[in-house]
């Protein structure tokens, strides 16, 4: 049985601090080239096949803005 | 499988919590005070008490978490939140009331106020934010600055015969009978912030059970007063402020 996992990042909300991605054990987040309205970096799934749906990344997030979905398959 | 067939209400595992308000933060990318605030709003969620708590808040940056956690809040004289938590709980013995206080707060202006609260054991729980600056005024030197540390009033960094020694004033406040638990923590990784989220959560409940004082410090980064990066701070505050201040309960009873 694996785990799959999916995260939903309000980008508008994100300051793009990087502390998700570096507590990230699957290297799932990236930040994102483009930047939102206060022109920060928001951090995106970039390779979401790799996503377990663990929660690290929503449980650092300063200004909690991740969201986590996990199933089962 | 497809992502849209797993973003579904039904698979959700975290979100936030509706104890934080809608409000953007105004605290700088990857501070600790955005971190420490959800722990706090989760625990209340999980012990569902929010018409019950009564939040003091202090002067810094933090002085502004009313806006963040939806519950009631009392804002104090710097230093002076244990005081008015003091006050409160005596008003309002069936309530959870809480101090959440920096260093510069805490540990300078506000040493007599703390000490003296958890000397008389007042049912409260105090949230202790150190790291080690004064974030809020442009980085000055605190009591807890480490040594060598360079702040805008220790440019040179902070040195033992002109400026004394860091002041580790949750080992002090161990010593005192009043308090029934006291903890060091930190949230910069997920399993530190789940720990501090344990701590916190047994604070509260000691608060309910009329204990004493709970005392949690959270040993954190304050990126912008230290000039790195977000993760950057929290690397260096891994290697330097941990062996000056290590983490664990220093006292639990």
């Amino acid at each position: 049985m694996a785990l799959r996992g999916a995260i939903v990042v309000d980008s508008e909300k994100c300051k793009g601090c990087s502390v998700c991605l570096v507590n990230c054990p699957t290297n799932t987040i990236a930040l994102a080239k483009e930047v939102n309205s206060k022109g920060y970096n928001f951090a995106y799934m970039a390779y979401p096949e790799n996503c377990t749906g663990c929660t690290n990344c929503a449980t650092v997030c300063p200004d909690t803005c991740i969201t986590v979905y996990r199933v089962k398959v | 499988m497809d992502l849209k067939d797993i973003i579904k209400p039904e698979n959700r595992v975290y979100a936030k919590t509706p104890v934080l308000t809608e409000n953007v933060m105004h605290y700088c990318p990857g501070c600790s005070h955005g971190t420490v605030h959800k722990i706090i709003a989760e625990v209340i969620e999980e012990m569902g008490i929010q018409e019950k708590t009564i939040g003091i808040s202090p002067v810094g940056c933090s002085v502004f978490a009313y806006n963040y956690v939806d519950i009631d809040w009392q804002q104090a004289a710097h230093g002076r939140a244990p005081a008015v938590a003091t006050a409160t709980k005596r008003l309002f013995p069936d309530k959870y009331v809480f101090t959440y206080q920096g260093d510069g707060d805490l540990a300078s202006i506000g040493t007599a106020e703390i000490m003296h609260a958890c000397n008389r054991g007042e049912n409260i729980v105090v949230i202790f934010i150190n790291n080690a600056i004064y974030g809020m005024t442009g980085g000055q030197m605190a009591p807890t600055t480490l040594i060598g540390m360079k702040t805008s009033t220790s440019p040179y960094g902070r040195s033992e015969e002109l400026h004394g020694n860091p002041l580790k004033i949750t080992e002090l406040i161990a010593q005192l009978d009043g308090t029934c638990f006291v903890t060091r923590q930190s949230v910069q990784t997920a399993a530190a912030a789940r720990k501090t989220k344990r701590a916190i959560r047994k604070a509260f409940e000691n608060s309910g059970q009329s204990k004493g004082t709970s005392f949690v410090e959270v040993v954190s980064a304050c990126n912008s007063g230290w000039k790195l990066s977000p993760v950057k701070a929290n690397e260096w505050m891994v290697e330097n402020m941990f062996p000056q201040y290590p983490l664990g309960d220093i006292k639990d009873r």
